[in-house]
C-alpha cells in the first residue's frame, strides 16, 4: 500500500527524494483520518524551513491538520493545483495530491521506510 | 463513531460532502435515535405544557407537532424541542439526548407530583430514522399505506410502517423535506435495511452526524450546546416565532416579555468568510481590533462552496454586511455578515 520509493516520517508526512530535490504529500493513512479536503494552505516558493517545522495546513470538513516538514530545506515548488482541486489530496495523496517540492539543506534523519511506516500506522490504529 | 451521551454515533458513511449533497438532491436516511421522548399526559397535560414551554399548545391540533423549548425562570433554554400532540390529553415531546435528564427532572420538579399530568421517559421505546430530502416521500411511501404524502410539514401519522407501528412526522433538521420516524427498537434495523432497499433507485444515502450538522446549519437551525444554551433567550436565537406572550403566563415570560419591549443587546447572526479557511466553534470574532463574540458553530458548506458559520453580535455589528475578522488558529480571517438561512430550499 505505501510505496517503497520514498520515506516517511511520524507525523504521516512522505518524502521522494531525487537528487537534492525532495516531492513532499501526507499518506493515505493521513488523508483517510482527515476525510474531505477543503483548503490547503501551503507556504511560499523561496522559503526556508528546518526540519519538524510547520509548512502549511490542511483543512478537511472535520478537522484541521498542520504539514511538518520531515527535513530542513527551501521549497522550490508548490502543488498549484491544490488551489483550486484540494480534493486530490484524497483521490491520490502519494501522487496527484503532493503538497511541495523542498530543496534538501542535508540529509534526511529520522525517517522510516515503507514497511517501517506500515508497522507504525498498525501501531497508531491499533 | 463518536461518543455522545452514552451513545455511539456515525460521523461519517462515504463521506459528509456526498452525504449532505445526496439530501439536498435526492434523499439521505439519518440514525437519530439518540434523541429523547418523553410522554407527558393526562387531563392537566396541556394546562402543564402551557406553562412550561413558550409556544401555544392550545392551538396545536392532535396531530400536529410544534418547535418550542424548555425555558428557565431567566426566558433562556434548559433545551429546545418539540412537542407532538397525539390527542387531547397525550403529548410526546422529543428531546435532545445530552439534556433528556435534565429536562425530565425539572419537568417532574414543576408538575410537583399533582395536576393530573404524568410524566415517563419513553426514550428507550423508540429508535428514530431520519429520511430527508426530495425524494423522500418517494422512499419512505414504499414502505407504507399511509397517505404520508398527505402530511402538512409539521403534521404527523400514526400508522403502520412494515409490518409495525410507527409515528411518522413531516420534519427534520436539514432544511429540505423529510420524514421522521419514530419506531420501536425491535424493528428499527429492519426498516433502516429496508428504506436502503426502497431508496436504492433515488440514490439514498445513509447520511451521519458531519452530514446533519452541515445541513441544519446551511438551514440556519439552531443546536443545543452551540445556539443554544442556558444563557440564550429564543429572542436573541433569532426563534421570537416560537414565544407567544399574549397566550397567558409561562416560565420566563416576563424576562422575555421585558427583552422584548427593551430590545435586544445581541442577536444570532450569519456570516461568511472571505477567505481560505474554516472557522470553528470557539474562534474569536473580532471587531476593530475588539474580540466581540465567539463562533458557536462553523462548518465548510457543501452548497455554497465556502465556510459559514453563526455567532452572537452586538446588535449594531448584526447587520447585513458587517466586516468581521475571525481568528483562527494564527490567522485572522476577513468574514462578514450575511442573510439568515444560508440555504433555503427552492432558491
Amino acid at each position: 500500500m505505501y510505496p517503497t520509493d520514498r520515506l516517511y516520517s511520524k507525523d504521516h508526512e512522505w518524502i521522494k527524494i531525487d537528487g537534492e530535490v525532495g516531492t513532499l504529500g501526507i499518506t493515505e493513512y493521513a488523508q483517510d483520518e482527515l476525510g474531505e479536503v477543503v483548503f490547503v494552505e501551503l507556504p511560499e516558493v523561496g522559503q526556508s524551513y528546518d526540519a519538524a517545522e510547520e509548512i502549511g495546513t490542511i483543512e478537511s470538513v472535520k478537522a484541521v491538520a498542520e504539514v511538518f516538514s520531515p527535513v530542513a530545506g527551501e521549497i522550490v515548488e508548490v502543488n498549484e493545483a491544490l488551489e483550486d482541486k484540494p480534493e486530490l489530496v484524497n483521490e491520490g495523496p502519494h501522487e496527484g495530491g503532493w503538497l511541495v517540492k523542498i530543496k534538501l539543506a542535508g540529509a534526511p534523519e529520522g525517517l522510516m521506510d515503507s514497511a517501517g511506516y506500515e508497522a507504525f500506522v498498525a501501531g497508531e490504529s491499533a | 463513531m463518536v461518543e455522545f451521551a452514552g451513545w455511539e454515533l456515525p460521523v461519517q458513511y462515504a463521506g459528509v460532502i456526498e452525504e449532505h449533497r445526496a439530501v439536498r438532491g435526492g434523499v439521505g436516511l439519518f440514525d437519530v435515535s439518540h434523541m429523547g421522548e418523553l410522554r407527558v399526559a393526562g387531563p392537566g397535560a396541556e394546562s402543564f405544557l402551557q406553562r412550561n414551554t413558550p409556544n401555544n399548545v392550545a392551538r396545536l391540533a392532535t396531530g400536529r407537532a410544534h418547535y418550542s423549548g424548555l425555558m428557565t425562570e431567566r426566558g433562556t433554554y434548559v433545551d429546545d424541542l418539540l412537542v407532538y400532540r397525539r390527542g387531547d390529553d397525550e403529548f410526546l415531546l422529543v428531546v435532545n439526548a445530552a439534556n433528556r435528564e435534565r429536562d425530565l427532572a425539572t419537568l417532574e420538579a414543576r408538575a410537583g407530583g399533582g395536576e393530573g399530568v404524568r410524566i415517563e421517559d419513553l426514550s428507550d421505546e423508540y429508535s428514530l430514522l431520519a429520511v430527508q430530502g426530495p425524494k423522500a416521500s418517494d422512499v419512505v411511501s414504499q414502505l407504507t399505506p399511509a397517505p404520508i404524502g398527505e402530511l402538512r410539514y409539521y403534521g404527523f401519522l400514526e400508522a403502520e410502517l412494515l409490518g409495525a407501528r410507527a409515528l411518522i412526522s413531516r420534519t427534520g433538521y436539514t432544511g429540505e423535506d423529510g420524514f421522521e420516524i419514530y419506531l420501536s427498537p425491535e424493528h428499527a434495523e429492519q426498516v433502516w435495511e429496508a428504506m436502503l432497499v426502497a431508496g436504492a433507485s433515488e440514490g439514498l444515502m445513509p447520511a451521519g452526524l458531519g452530514a446533519r450538522d452541515t445541513l441544519r446549519l446551511e438551514a440556519a437551525m439552531a443546536l443545543y450546546g452551540h445556539e443554544l444554551t442556558e444563557e440564550i433567550t429564543p429572542l436573541e436565537a433569532n426563534l421570537g416565532w416560537v414565544v407567544k406572550l399574549k397566550k397567558g403566563d409561562f416560565v420566563g415570560r416576563d424576562v422575555l416579555a421585558a427583552q422584548k419591549a427593551e430590545g435586544l443587546e445581541r442577536r444570532l447572526a450569519g456570516f461568511e468568510i472571505v477567505e481560505r479557511g474554516i472557522a470553528r466553534e470557539g474562534h474569536e470574532v473580532v471587531v476593530a481590533g475588539e474580540v466581540v463574540a465567539t463562533v458557536t458553530s462553523g462548518v465548510w458548506s457543501p452548497t455554497l462552496e465556502k465556510a459559514i458559520g453563526m455567532t452572537y453580535l452586538p446588535v449594531a455589528l448584526a447587520e447585513v454586511g458587517t466586516e468581521l475578522e475571525i481568528q483562527v488558529r494564527k490567522r485572522r480571517l476577513a468574514a462578514r455578515v450575511v442573510k439568515l438561512p444560508f440555504y433555503r430550499r427552492g432558491e
